[in-house]
């Protein structure tokens, strides 16, 4: 016997199918506690990307973010972390503390590392921005990339962009040879499931062959 | 976060005349000068730091490390952590301040945060952070539950009965040693505050962190 029923899309991604959840269980929300006002489709619901200019109070920014330029209008608190995510929707960038002690939110500014969670995004009017998305492909990864992968640095993977993010600045800043030099510029990036073996070995594997 | 006005003046003097306008330039200042903005905007997401106004210092030029004619460093108050503690001048002769700075935070943080930021750094007590608590210093007269509470990493020296908050600065440290100066530009010209002079021991008024005052 052959089931021939497709299980799923083969390309749907894990975000995009959260995402269509999510918006289909909102929809079905509106509709049972309903008697919607008749406008209420056409109001639709803002993406991401939707309704930046509808925020009282917001501020025009510009960033250059992966080497695009971005003119957005943010609302003065937003941080760069939540602009990147929110309004520009590059979700590579992770936010776990957002108080600038994990390092899950890592992102370079001008070519140096940050924590995005505590920048404001209006502070960055102009400068050159990097995430995760920014720095390999899925095709042509970056050296660093390709040496987690190779290392099996991460376990759940949620702190992995902020990881690599700092060990590609690493290689730009001064550091010892050893791996407890390593270590401490690495400090600043936190792994709940304890691959730092594996992310440090990562990260010299990337230093000796550069 | 409370909403703000976020303002970038376009030079120093601007910057000092929107300053000169707060109700206080101590614990609940209804404006900020912004630099790095690591411990800022930490206690602003926490609803400890709540100003109506931010300036941003960042464009300003306030980011040079310059010889002075008596063999001193003049360092301006937006150089980054990182820069100060790499400066080649640091590192020969002021070995304490860069191993201070290396000493705290992380790489990360050390990009983004400034000299005067530094020198301003806020109290990690934790009951200082949490605004479901008393405090004396977040809000004067509330009581310090710190005293009798989880108080392993507070002050043992310099403690009043209001008040055991430490300054979490390692930077502050080596500038102490090094009997820096502090260099303030008000509305009525510049003054040298000696660092010795510049923080205050908490007393009875533990919210009075400085000798800031608006404008001065």
């Amino acid at each position: 016997m052959r089931d021939d029923r497709q299980v799923g899309p083969p390309n749907l991604s894990r975000r995009a199918f959260l995402s269509a959840a999510g918006s289909s269980a909102a929809a079905a929300a509106i509709v049972s506690c309903a008697p919607a006002s008749p406008h209420a489709a056409e109001r639709g619901t803002a993406g991401p990307l939707g309704n930046e200019s509808t925020i009282t109070g917001a501020i025009p920014v510009t960033l250059r973010i992966n080497g695009k330029e971005h003119r957005l209008r943010v609302d003065p608190r937003t941080t760069l972390l939540d602009c990147l995510r929110e309004t520009v929707a590059l979700t590579g960038t992770k936010k776990g503390c957002d108080h600038g002690q994990c390092g899950a939110c890592t992102v370079h500014v001008n070519g140096r590392r940050v924590n995005s969670c505590l920048s404001l995004a209006l502070m960055h009017d102009g400068h050159e921005i990097t995430t995760i998305e920014g720095l390999g492909t899925p095709e042509v990864l970056h050296p660093m990339q390709a040496a987690f992968l190779a290392c099996d640095a991460y376990q759940c993977g949620y702190c992995t962009s902020g990881q690599i993010m700092s060990a590609v600045a690493l290689l730009e800043e001064p550091c010892g040879p050893e791996d407890t030099a390593v270590k401490e510029l690495m400090s600043g990036n936190i792994c709940r499931c304890g691959a730092y073996p594996n992310i440090v070995a990562a990260i010299q594997q990337v230093r000796r062959t550069a | 976060m409370h909403t703000f006005e976020f303002l970038r003046p376009q030079d120093s003097a601007g910057a000092v005349r929107v300053a000169a306008q707060a109700k206080t330039a101590q614990q609940g200042a209804d404006v900020r000068f912004l630099a790095g903005g690591t411990t800022l905007l930490d206690l602003m997401k926490l609803n400890v730091e709540t100003p109506t106004r931010l300036i941003d210092i960042n464009r300003l030029p306030l980011a040079k490390i310059e010889a002075t004619p008596e063999g001193g460093l003049r360092i301006g108050a937006t150089v980054r952590n990182t820069d100060l503690a790499h400066h080649p001048v640091v590192q020969r002769d002021y070995v304490v301040l860069s191993q201070a700075i290396f000493a705290g935070a992380s790489a990360q943080l050390r990009n983004m945060a400034t000299t005067a930021g530094n020198l301003l750094q806020r109290t990690r007590c934790m009951y200082f952070r949490d605004t479901a608590m008393p405090c004396n210093k977040r809000e004067p007269d509330t009581g310090c539950p710190a005293i009798a509470g989880s108080n392993r990493t507070l002050a043992v020296l310099g403690t009043s009965d209001t008040c055991i908050a430490t300054n979490p600065s390692d930077m502050n440290v080596a500038m102490a040693a090094l009997e820096a100066t502090v260099h303030v530009q008000g509305t009525k010209g510049a003054r040298a505050v000696p660092i010795g002079d510049f923080h205050l021991l908490p007393g009875h008024t533990p919210h009075r962190e400085t000798v800031l005052e608006p404008g001065t």
